[in-house]
């Protein structure tokens, strides 16, 4: 099982919506959990050459990290709109996130033969949403 | 987004089956695909495909008898099978089918193993007796390492 993905991907997504690095406080409140968790994980992270954490700046991904956080979106996009297209789940959002971690990435690469994913994946994840635009768009015309 | 266990409840132990009864429906629908239309492949490899197809229908049946347990329901085979066909992408030379199916094995593998962990790291009650549940997934797993050195052996021939 792997957190430390759910983690890089939170932070990439806080880079993304900040221009810049993201605030400990910002990560722990997309995963929902205590600044003391986020900062324990994010110096793991720190320590395998994942990302750079300066206090009172914020944490930067490095390059491998952006990599990994990359996969990671992208997996969580292919969970996502499998739950919606193959399994019809209305409360896909959360489930994904409980999925995550124990979908990896060659299982995440088997359901994806069977789902109809765009090539720019994961560049149109919304992260405001928390879903891919351009399933958002698909699911807003068919309300 | 918030960080939990996958396996905590009934429900997301059925979630988490009827994703593997779709993984064996793919494996099925493909490995059957390719014995019925790839023109290069010898007797043996078609004969080995047929029987990963078999068998991936044997797992997906002991998967859903687990979910039924669960009061849940899975995707019906046919809906899997349409879907691989619309995405299919065509890549039928001999390595090719072996390849996928090798992909096949080891990811099912994965599958079960992860699968396994987290209800073994999970202290949830399940409507399920939890030695039955781990058994039957161990079983599996087992027969998919199985998979995985056959098709490694006929790769190598």
């Amino acid at each position: 099982m792997n957190t430390a993905n759910q983690y890089l991907k939170a932070i990439y997504l806080v880079q993304e919506r900040e221009e810049g690095p993201a605030s400990t406080g910002a990560i722990a409140e997309m995963l929902d959990i205590s600044p003391a968790s986020a900062n324990e994980m994010i110096g793991k992270l720190e320590s395998n050459g994942l990302c750079h954490h300066e206090k009172y700046k914020g944490v930067d991904l490095t390059e491998e990290g952006i990599l990994r956080a990359r996969n990671a979106l992208q997996n969580y996009c292919i969970i996502e709109r499998f739950l919606i297209e193959v399994l019809a789940v209305e409360n896909f959002r959360e489930e994904a996130t409980q999925l995550e971690p124990v979908i990896d990435e060659t299982v995440a690469e088997r359901l994806d033969t069977i789902i109809d994913r765009a090539p720019q994946c994961p560049d149109c994840f919304d992260a405001e949403a928390d879903v891919c635009a351009l399933l958002h768009r698909e699911l807003d015309a068919a309300e | 987004m918030s960080l939990q266990s996958p396996v905590s409840s009934d429900h997301q132990l059925a979630r988490l089956l009827q994703i593997g009864v779709v993984l064996e429906e793919v494996v099925e629908a493909r490995a059957a695909k390719h014995a019925a239309e790839a023109p290069d492949i010898d007797d043996e490899v078609r004969a080995f495909l047929l029987e990963a197809a078999e068998e991936s229908g044997e797992h997906r049946k002991r998967l859903e008898a687990l979910v039924e347990q669960l009061d849940a329901e899975t995707v019906p085979f046919d809906e899997v099978q349409t879907l691989v066909e619309q995405q299919y992408e065509a890549n039928q030379d001999f390595d090719g089918v072996l390849y996928d199916q090798l992909c096949n094995e080891e990811t099912a593998y994965k599958f079960y193993d992860d699968l396994i962990e987290a209800i073994e790291e999970s202290d949830a009650q399940f409507s399920i007796e939890r030695s039955h549940l781990v058994s039957e997934l161990e079983a599996i797993r087992e027969e998919e390492a199985t998979g995985v050195e056959e098709v490694t052996k006929l790769m190598e021939e």
